[in-house]
């Protein structure tokens, strides 16, 4: 079980009051008219499969109901940090 | 997409809100109502069993009918604090901290969001005069009929939240005026400590038969008493 710090409730809870919501910093295309197909699918189908740190979306589920990023070893499980939406990582993978 | 038309916004149309009182006036005939927990029967199992609550480990309320309002604002606006305070009488309480009156409290949900309880006929008044207050970017909302809240006291209410839910409740990370929303057995709720041994949990209404089931059989073994509502001054309501 992870043990997850909610930059909200700027507490630790237990994993079970969070769900995972997938790779974060991933941007909308400010034109998606303009996009190609190829684009537009890489935009919504493809993510990164990283051996390491990863930025990902969590939300406090069952707590405050707010989403924020969390950098994760995916090796280790190790959670280098949590930042709020719009907040920039300290560590870049 | 980019040809979707912008709707034209009617500014006078969007700052009315449909406010719904949902009580008859006074006078007129009594409403049946029927709280989350109306089909336990709660109330003839507290007189059957009131001469036990003394030797039992754990007394169960459910505070019905109450009227609750979820408030959303920006915390670091003052005027938005100011008038919350104003018609409440309580100041907005911070991070994980809830704040009671005489007639009313208020629990931090999320850091721009509150749960305002008020006695079940004074829902109304209390919202309307909150609109009046405030003014701006927020939002209030009656959701008295989506949730209701159970009380636990007695000297092993701790050790059935220990067994219910994974936060934890000891007195150095639970103290007395806190609020959490966490796990609660397979379901969520809104967990305050009310005193040194009592709290209270909001529960939604289509769970609450779900808490109490699980509440029967995890205080069996300290011995269980359900306590009649006394607080419930909702006289219009009628259960029968
Ligand atoms: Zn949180």
């Amino acid at each position: 079980m992870l043990y997850i710090y909610c930059p909200h409730c700027e507490e630790h809870r237990e994993e079970e009051e969070f769900h995972y919501g997938g790779q974060a910093h991933v941007a909308r295309p400010k034109d998606p008219d303009a996009c190609t197909d190829a684009e537009w699918a890489d935009y919504l189908y493809f993510r990164k499969n990283t051996r390491g740190w990863h930025h990902e979306l969590w939300v406090h589920a069952a707590g405050c109901r707010k989403f924020f990023n969390i950098t994760r070893d995916t090796v280790s499980y190790e959670i280098k940090e949590t930042y709020k939406i719009g907040e920039q990582p300290a560590i870049s993978e | 997409m980019s040809d979707v038309l912008t709707p034209e916004v009617d500014i006078d149309a969007t700052a009315k809100v449909a406010v719904m009182k949902q009580l008859p006036e006074p006078g007129l005939r009594p409403v049946r109502a029927e709280s989350p927990l109306h089909h336990a029967q709660l109330d003839e199992m507290a007189v059957a069993a009131a001469a036990d609550s003394a030797s039992a480990g754990v007394v169960l309320c459910e505070q019905k009918l109450r009227g609750h309002l979820v408030i959303r604002g920006d915390s670091k606006d003052r005027q938005f604090a100011l008038s919350v305070t104003k018609v409440l009488g309580l100041e907005l309480p911070g991070k994980l901290q809830s704040a009671r009156a005489k007639d009313a409290s208020i629990r931090w949900i999320s850091p721009d969001e509150w749960l305002v309880v008020v006695p079940g006929d004074q829902a109304f008044a209390v919202e309307t005069q909150l609109r009046e207050a405030l003014d701006g970017h927020f939002a209030i909302v009656n959701v008295s009929g989506g949730q209701t809240i159970i009380s636990l006291s007695g000297p092993s209410a701790r050790d059935v939240l220990m067994k219910s839910t994974p936060y934890d409740v000891h007195d150095r990370n639970f103290p007395i005026g806190k609020v959490v929303t966490t796990v609660f057995a397979k379901t969520q709720a809104v967990i305050t400590r009310a005193g040194e041994e009592s709290w209270e949990m909001v529960v939604r209404r289509s769970f609450a038969d779900y808490c109490w089931l699980w509440l029967q059989d995890s205080c069996a073994e300290f011995g269980l008493a359900v306590q009649q509502d006394k607080g419930n001054k909702t006289m219009v309501f009628q259960t029968g």
